[in-house]
């Protein structure tokens, strides 16, 4: 990509970020959008991890917690006026202290890669999350801090009393963060990393210590894990034992993997995914967890490289100008696909009905009649029916769309 | 005194001997096809709750018969299906798949038991006490428990390294390539050994869960330490496994037992420290406190200082 | 063909999507009350239990009979909180951008504690938007404590008061010389255990506390060897304040274990506690809470009983100060004619209300803390009209305390915002 595609992919990102709140200025939206920053961060920090270094670490909300936690008790000083600066530098507190912790324990485990890692990853990970419940003087239990971030010297008149001036101060870190990790992986470091992940034993055999590079990648990984940390301590103004635990661990896992390891905005399209998925879905049905499990699942099995890299599939396509003639096949296919969804969720969500009938969609759908069984059932056959038939042309389109006129003008 | 330590032990043994009925299966699965199956503890949960259904109709022993076929079944399904399918696209992806499919496991049980406790009974043939000892009663179900798992053991013992068909796994795991070649069907094989596998979770979960209460939490509670012990005892040993077992059920029952902590040790150190001390928290420590996460502390420790675990092989 | 049948499917489709949109037309605005508990995960069965009950109330008591304040309906709307401190943060935001001001809530002290704060702060900061917390299960007394706050009220008896009635039972069974307490490792467990020890100290010296442990939330798969602690301690009784599998689980171990002792607990029944314990439970389970189980005192409360019964059966009314919070805060709009918060949260001060059970119970102005009769119950099958998880075992209330010996002080300093 040129110089100047680059810089307006920048640009655009950020002139995005900048103008949202203007489209949806609700309180629930721009909440989401802070959710959104945050797992941005979150994520990217993680990919650094995985995607780039190849460590599967179950550990790393460790980081994000840590982070958090001395951001919070930073902005409990800040109150009681034992320090004062502006809240803005919150999450570089944040970064400083998850990067201590990820130097700590980045000391004894990063000798070894693969399961080993993941492993030690995991038991550090419960036992400090366990311990934080032990030592409630600094962790707050399991109710956890709480601070007020109204009390800093405010910022030209602005005391951050609403979320959408949080807004603002999340996308300036989350911009500067994102700029700061994308230069990372292209900084002999970060190339190292690449190395070592494909091949460790090569990478010792130009002189590089295999051990020395994951060291500074998880410790980079945890800097940007703490600036998350902060950004959640502004944003809530609390932080508890469960933003440290295996379960935010396994959701940022989540995040990276569902939006796609290999691609450096991957962990971006992730964790807006499943920002939108946690926040909007949750309300809509009880079992948004079910749905998220079995998506998570088809992700693993049929798009392995994740929705950033379903989109970068098309990468030759676009070059090649014949993006055009998949646009038809993916409707036909796309939409009957769409609706085998809906009836399947219709179905799932009638079951688990107990009483009365089921909203869904507008329509009131009564699990007692068998009618509107039948009425599900037959919309998810023709849906099923559809896309099988309208596969081959996918196929077809797709094989048009890819191949490479060699020499021959074939 | 003494009765604590011999209760101590008895309960140390049953859970030392459930977690080893997990962790076989587990360690079976890791030396068979490199993966660390996430979702074997939910396989263990879902014998409990087929045991459940199938005992709320046809009693417990049939609860007992069916249910970990039924597990196998599915565990042979998921590796073949899904797995396979996975396997070429890295560890990564597997250890990945198999966390998506814990997640969902645990969800699908929500969703078609419900998220309240189960009351999985143990049978009344098994109600009644084995032996009273100082007060306490041993039921006959945890000997029973205890029976089970040691055969479990000596079976998979004689098993793998007596049969034939357990030599054959023994050389598919080292040489999987070579035994293709002999014209045995490899890909059955896996598959065969997976869905033992889950059938041994699935058993364990048969028999643990009238005693360790059934509900959707229970793959949670004992996921973890499975890993750990198969960590600790050394990925792909069984032996290992079942000494690591043994050493954390054992271990996690005399610290629950005793009754020292830090203030024990600060006495004797003739150190004192006052309430509202900022570090108060560790002073008062005990052992029985942190006994649920000594696990843990014994894997990073094991980890850093040997890596392959207590009687693992290299690291390729 | 082909060509034409596609813009019909879109087209369709589009309507669809418009009519799925529709246009709800009602006569008046509902009075929205948002729940906020957790409805999926982990805790989703309690979460569920209180939704239903409220739910129900509502429509029994409100919408069926042609609403309140004229004819508005009242609309029950759940949040997820998935018992996490986090979502909490996260629904309540939803709560302020769809404009519902009244929030109840109740699983899990820590919880409750997050939501305060993030109330007050909300609350400080953007006046004449208050939102009201109706905290209906969570007994940490700190909330009326030093935490109480103007826009919180209690419609539980907590932790302290429960145990003052616990103990004075206690102190009356001349066959307990010793005491074993076990808990939780978080400050609800903690509070019973310190509250525990000074009742005892004060109303029965003699009793010896033998066992004081703490256990991490939700980690002890098998309490066999807590149980071992328990016998060699020659405890004559147990107190906890365990709730879900934590509960269940510490049960059936002392129970297996072949001791026979009573276990004073808060949470040992429904939701599937009750029909796992069943007969072995019998004589032993005991619960210290308000409302009588069984037998119920007045007709009108049986037959609500018995509707919600009909309506929900495999449910159980299992909170009925649910049902009096309810009807309290409409109580107080009625007077008020009003649904802003700040009037409801005045008139609930100091409000005396006549229940189901025919009995007046009393919200105090100083701490927003409930005061009712408590009683003691046990889980038995013998006398029950109403029993739990359809087991045929249900609690049996003996002891029963009326609700001004269980006036506690307050160290409550409360600051009125003016308006």
């Amino acid at each position: 990509m040129s110089q100047l595609k680059k810089l307006s992919v920048w640009i655009g990102y950020l002139v995005v970020m900048l103008v949202l709140p203007q489209f949806f200025d609700s309180i629930l939206s721009i909440s989401i959008f802070n959710q959104m920053a945050i797992a941005i961060v979150f994520a990217l920090s993680y990919n650094m991890l995985l995607g780039q270094g190849g460590m599967l670490s179950f550990g790393h909300a460790v980081y994000f917690g840590f982070g958090g936690f001395l951001a919070v008790h930073t902005l409990i000083m800040i109150e009681f006026e034992t320090v004062y600066f502006s809240i803005l530098f919150i999450p570089l507190i944040g970064g400083v202290f998850g990067l201590l912790a990820a130097i700590f324990i980045g000391s004894f485990s990063t000798h070894k890669a693969g399961t080993v890692f993941a492993m030690i990853s995991l038991g550090m990970g419960e036992l400090i999350a366990a311990s934080s419940l032990i030592f409630v003087g600094f962790f707050g239990g399991e109710a956890g801090i709480s601070g007020d971030r109204t009390y800093g010297p405010p910022f030209f008149g602005i005391e951050f009393l609403r979320d959408v001036e949080i807004y603002y101060v999340a996308v300036f870190w989350v911009f500067i963060a994102t700029i700061f990790m994308y230069l990372f992986t292209q900084t002999p470091a970060g190339r190292m990393a690449n190395a070592v992940r494909d091949n460790p034993e090569r990478a010792e055999f130009i002189g590089y210590s295999a051990r020395r590079v994951r060291f500074i990648s998880f410790c980079a990984a945890g800097l940007f894990a703490g600036i998350a940390g902060g950004l959640f301590a502004l944003n809530y103004e609390f932080i508890t034992e469960e933003n440290l635990n295996a379960a935010t661990s396994g959701r940022v896992l989540l995040m990276a993997y569902i939006g796609g390891l290999g691609y450096f905005i991957g962990p971006i399209v992730g964790a807006v995914i499943l920002t939108l998925m946690n926040s909007l879905l949750s309300n809509y049905s009880d079992l948004w967890m079910l749905y998220l499990g079995i998506m998570f699942l088809l992700t693993v099995l049929f798009l392995p490289r994740g929705f950033a890299g379903f989109i970068m599939m098309h990468q030759v396509a676009w070059v090649k100008g014949s993006i055009k003639q998949l646009a038809l096949p993916y409707l036909l296919t796309g939409i009957p696909a769409f609706l085998l969804m809906l009836s399947a969720v219709a179905l799932v969500e009638m079951s688990h009905v107990e009483a009365g009938a089921l909203q869904f969609m507008g329509f009131a759908l009564d699990p007692a009649l068998l009618t509107d069984w039948m009425m599900v059932g037959i919309v998810g056959i023709g849906s099923l029916i559809a896309v099988r038939k309208s596969l081959p042309r996918l196929r077809d389109a797709w094989e048009s769309a890819n191949t490479i006129p060699n020499e021959d003008g074939n | 005194m003494l009765e604590v330590f011999i209760f101590a032990t008895l309960n140390g043994l049953v859970t030392g001997l459930l977690l080893f009925m997990l962790a076989s299966g587990l360690t079976l699965i890791f030396s068979m096809m490199g993966v660390l199956n996430f979702a074997h503890a939910s396989f263990y949960m879902l014998g409990a709750y087929f045991a459940y259904s199938i005992s709320l109709y046809f009693g417990f022993w049939m609860g007992l018969i069916f249910a970990p076929l039924i597990v196998g079944v599915l565990g042979a399904v998921v590796e073949r299906y899904g797995l396979r399918r996975v396997h070429q696209s890295g560890h990564v992806a597997e250890l990945v798949f198999t966390f998506g499919l814990a997640f969902l496991i645990e969800e699908a049980v929500q969703f078609f038991w419900g998220p309240d406790t189960k009351n999985y009974q143990s049978p009344d043939i098994l109600d009644f006490p084995l032996f009273t000892l100082f007060g306490q009663e041993f039921s006959a179900y945890r000997g029973f428990m205890i029976g089970i798992s040691l055969s479990i053991f000596v079976a998979l013992y004689h098993v793998l390294t007596k049969s034939r068909i357990g030599i054959i796994i023994q050389a598919a795991i080292t040489h999987p390539n070579t035994v293709a070649n002999l014209g045995h069907n490899v890909p059955l094989i896996f598959m065969g050994v997976f869905g033992v596998g889950t059938a041994l979770a699935g058993l364990a979960g048969v028999i643990a869960g009238p005693v360790l209460t059934t509900f959707p939490g229970m793959s949670i509670v004992l996921g973890s330490i499975v890993f750990v012990i198969v960590v600790i005892g050394g990925l792909g040993s069984l032996a290992g496994a079942f000494i690591a077992s043994l050493l954390i059920g054992l271990l996690q029952s005399y610290a629950i037992a005793s009754d020292v902590g830090m203030p024990e040790l600060l006495n004797l150190l003739g150190v004192e420290f006052e309430r509202s001390h900022p570090l108060n928290d560790l002073w008062t420590l005990t052992l029985p406190q942190i006994a649920p996460i000594l696990p843990f502390l014994l894997l990073v420790l094991v980890l850093i200082f040997r890596p392959t675990g207590l009687l693992g092989k290299r690291e390729e | 063909m082909k060509k034409i049948r596609f813009p019909i499917f879109i087209n369709s489709l589009l309507l669809i999507l418009i009519a799925s949109f529709g246009i709800n037309s009602s006569a008046q605005e509902p009075v929205r009350i948002a729940f906020m508990d957790p409805l999926s995960g982990a805790f989703a069965a309690i979460g569920t239990s209180g939704l239903k009950q409220l739910q129900f109330a509502a429509d029994y008591f409100y919408n069926s009979k042609g609403g309140i304040l004229d004819g508005r309906m009242i609309e029950i709307v759940p949040l997820d909180n998935k018992q996490s401190p986090t979502e909490t943060q996260i629904q309540f935001r939803r709560a302020v951008s769809e404009e519902l001001r009244i929030i109840f809530q109740g699983n899990s002290s820590a919880v409750a504690n997050t939501l305060n704060q993030t109330i007050n702060r909300y609350n400080r900061r953007n006046p004449g938007q208050e939102v009201l917390q109706i905290n209906y299960s969570a007994v940490d007394p700190i909330l009326t404590e030093e935490n109480c706050s103007f826009w919180h009220f209690r419609f539980d008896a907590h932790a302290a008061m429960k145990l003052n009635v616990l103990t004075d039972y206690i102190a009356k069974q001349e066959s307990i010389k010793s005491m074993y307490i076990i808990g939780q490792d978080y400050s609800f467990g903690q509070a019973v255990s310190d509250i525990s020890i000074s009742l005892l100290a004060e109303k029965r010296p003699d009793i010896e506390i033998v066992g004081n442990e703490f256990h991490p939330i939700g980690q002890v798969k098998d309490f066999t060897p807590y149980v071992t602690k328990i016998v060699s301690s020659g405890a004559d009784a147990v107190i906890t304040g365990n709730f879900g599998a934590d509960m269940v689980s510490l049960a059936k171990s002392i129970i297996d274990s072949g001791l026979d002792i009573p276990i004073y607990t808060f949470y040992a029944a429904y939701d599937g506690i009750t029909a796992t314990l069943g007969a072995d439970g019998k004589n032993k389970i005991h619960l210290i809470h308000n409302e009588t189980s069984n037998p119920i005192p007045t007709e009108r409360r049986k037959d609500y009983m018995r509707a919600y019964k009909a309506a929900n059966p495999n449910r159980d009314v299992t909170q009925p100060r649910l049902v009096n919070a309810l009807q309290m805060i409409v109580q107080a709009m009625e007077q008020t004619q009003s649904t802003d918060p700040y009037d409801i949260a005045l008139a609930l001060e100091d409000m005396r209300f006549m229940t189901l059970s025919d009995e007046e119970i009393w919200m105090r102005g100083d701490d927003h803390q409930i005061f009712q009769s408590l009683h003691l119950s046990v889980q038995t099958d013998e006398e029950i009209e109403f029993d739990a998880d359809n087991s045929g075992f249900g609690l049996f209330s003996f002891f029963h305390v009326p609700a001004e010996e269980t006036i506690v002080e307050t160290s409550c300093q409360m600051k009125r915002p003016r308006r």
